[in-house]
């Protein structure tokens, strides 16, 4: 019953956007997604900047979301002083209750000077032969989006893989114990791969959370149309797009909007299907059951 | 003329032994893989079991018997440190293994677990593992690297849990597709990978059906001679069958297991020393 309200939910926003979206295409072709000028002017519509811009700051936050929620997530569950997990556990899920535009407002104010006069300056001397670092410091960027969605998306990563992480049976934990493991290795060769499913959902619920986080990309990437040539450059993403055009669009340029939108809706649930493929193959080859006479 | 020899005093007494090493059928000197001193274990300043001391001979099975609540898996478990997570729990006493003190101060008790090996009650491989992978994982734990060494380890462990035949064509295989007294038996040869001195089993055949537990038990019988076995079990037929001595533990007033009486399983069973072992035996409680 609730699953079909769900299905029908999800066949309505896809309805709604193709609707909106199809004068684009009768219009433009399909060409337009990958075009890479953007000047409605002119009417240029090419959405690839932004689809870039949306992957590149997707996978800043979450390749910096991935090692760090871990840690402190493993940390939280086994490793922190018993007194202290508990606190920290509800700070953790605080965080999670911040809306996203103060999240934006204080990268703007707080973390985009910080960037401009410390970070980028300090990365760009010892990373600036990579290539990815030229350009004036500035602050805004699309680094600090990556940054900004990065602990945006870490308090969700971290309660979810610590509540998996806890839930990896003890008599695991004891039975990698009594070979002699090391608590090191307990954690790296028993509790991780115990709980993989359950992190690989963290890991899709924070992709999903990054690819389409509005307010607070818009606030500090500095919405640029052009594809960036550098990680301190301004640049766009899907979302950061829409909310800072709809307003002014009109014609045949909300059209692309929609038209945009809709990718970004297709790819969510892209990476949700591919997760739960993924999930459904890990479970069939016996390793998510334990089973027990 | 002498007296014929008809009482196991006398045959003792006519080889220079002592009537209780005839009756368990061992040589003096027999050594001692294991020895427990005064062991008390507290959680939170609450003793669940208090002032044990007895020996665990090489080349035996020793079993701990006694009902629920006298601590035999609480003790165990402090043979191999296993209490160690636990903040509230101390363990005061002596626990030698060998010429180790097992809670010395220059003791490590990942080196110590390496030697003194355990068995639990569920059957608890690693469900992401292979059966390969989980035979060798201990061997892994401890640094073996050498694919020639890890295979050589997985092959004879397997076969001395008696599981070898029946899994050697699927070593690749998750451990979670075996059945629970394959489970069980994997464990074992998890365990004897690492070649422990000692193997603590608890209530090893609790989760299993009558068939699997009597292989872990016929199992138990060839292991001896491999490896000194200490036996947590609540049934105390398996007792009889599987041990050579054995330790009855028994719940006081103030709820806290101690040891009654400590024998060769023959005597505890036929004419145990203490009243209360033979109530336990006769079933008048428990």
């Amino acid at each position: 019953m609730a699953g079909g309200i769900f299905a029908v939910l999800l066949i309505a926003f896809v309805v709604a956007m193709a609707t909106q979206a199809v004068p684009a295409f009768s219009k433009l072709g399909v060409s337009f997604l990958w075009g890479s000028n953007w000047d409605p002017a002119h009417n240029h519509f090419g959405v690839l900047p932004f689809a870039v811009g949306t992957i590149e700051t997707t996978v800043i936050a979450v390749a910096l979301a991935v090692p760090i929620g871990l840690g402190t997530a493993l940390a939280l569950a086994y490793l922190a002083p018993r007194r202290l997990r508990a606190p920290l556990s509800t700070a953790v899920e605080l965080l999670a209750a911040v809306p996203s535009v103060v999240y934006g407002l204080w990268g703007l104010v707080a973390v985009a000077p910080l960037f401009r006069t410390t970070v980028e300056p300090q990365l760009t001397s010892v990373l600036g032969w990579t290539g990815l670092l030229g350009g004036p410091n500035q602050g805004v960027g699309l680094l600090l989006a990556g940054v900004i969605l990065f602990i945006m998306v870490l308090p969700t990563m971290v309660a979810i893989s610590r509540d998996v992480l806890a839930a990896v049976p003890h008599d695991q934990v004891e039975g990698a114990m009594a070979l002699g493991a090391t608590r090191w290795q307990v954690l790296r060769k028993v509790i991780v791969p115990g709980a993989r499913v359950g992190l690989l959902g963290a890991f899709t619920l924070a992709t999903g959370r990054a690819l389409g986080e509005t307010v607070a990309v818009a606030l500090v990437i500095g919405n640029s149309a052009h594809l960036a040539p550098s990680l301190k450059a301004n640049a766009g993403t899907i979302p950061s797009l829409i909310v800072s055009s709809f307003g002014e669009a009109s014609g045949t340029q909300l059209n692309v909007l929609f038209a945009a939108a809709l990718v970004l809706l297709v790819v969510g649930i892209g990476v949700n299907a591919l997760a739960r493929v993924f999930v459904r193959s890990v479970k069939r080859s016996g390793a998510a059951s334990v089973t027990v006479a | 003329m002498t007296e014929p020899l008809t009482t196991p005093a006398h045959i003792a007494q006519s080889i220079g032994l002592t009537t209780e090493e005839v009756f368990v059928g061992h040589h003096a000197g027999a050594a001692k893989a294991m020895r427990l001193e005064n062991v008390t274990v507290t959680f939170g300043g609450r003793a669940a079991v208090r002032g044990v001391t007895f020996d665990a001979y090489q080349r035996e099975v020793t079993a701990l018997i006694g009902p629920s609540g006298s601590g035999k898996t609480t003790l165990l478990r402090a043979l191999n440190r296993m209490h160690d997570t636990v903040r509230s729990a101390a363990v005061t006493g002596t626990v030698m293994l060998g010429d180790t003190d097992v809670y010395g101060r220059s003791t490590d008790p990942t080196l110590l677990r390496s030697r003194v090996g355990m068995v639990f009650q569920r059957p608890n491989p690693f469900p992401t593992m292979s059966i390969y992978e989980n035979a060798v994982a201990g061997l892994r734990f401890n640094g073996v690297r050498k694919k020639s060494l890890l295979d050589e380890a997985a092959e004879s462990s397997l076969v001395a849990a008696a599981l070898w035949d029946s899994v050697r064509d699927r070593l690749k295989v998750h451990a979670s597709t075996l059945s629970g007294g394959e489970q069980q038996r994997l464990c074992i040869a998890r365990a004897l990978a690492v070649e422990p001195e000692v193997l603590l089993m608890d209530e090893p055949t609790s989760a299993l059906d009558p068939i699997a537990t009597k292989r872990i038990e016929e199992l138990i019988g060839e292991l001896k001679d491999r490896v000194t076995i200490i036996i947590v079990t609540h049934n105390m037929q398996q007792a009889m069958r599987v041990s050579d001595r054995c330790a009855f533990l028994l719940m006081g007033e103030d709820r806290t297991g101690e040891l009654i009486e400590f024998n060769s399983t023959s005597k505890l069973f036929s004419e145990p020393d203490d009243p209360r072992t033979l109530d336990y035996i006769n079933g008048r409680f428990g």
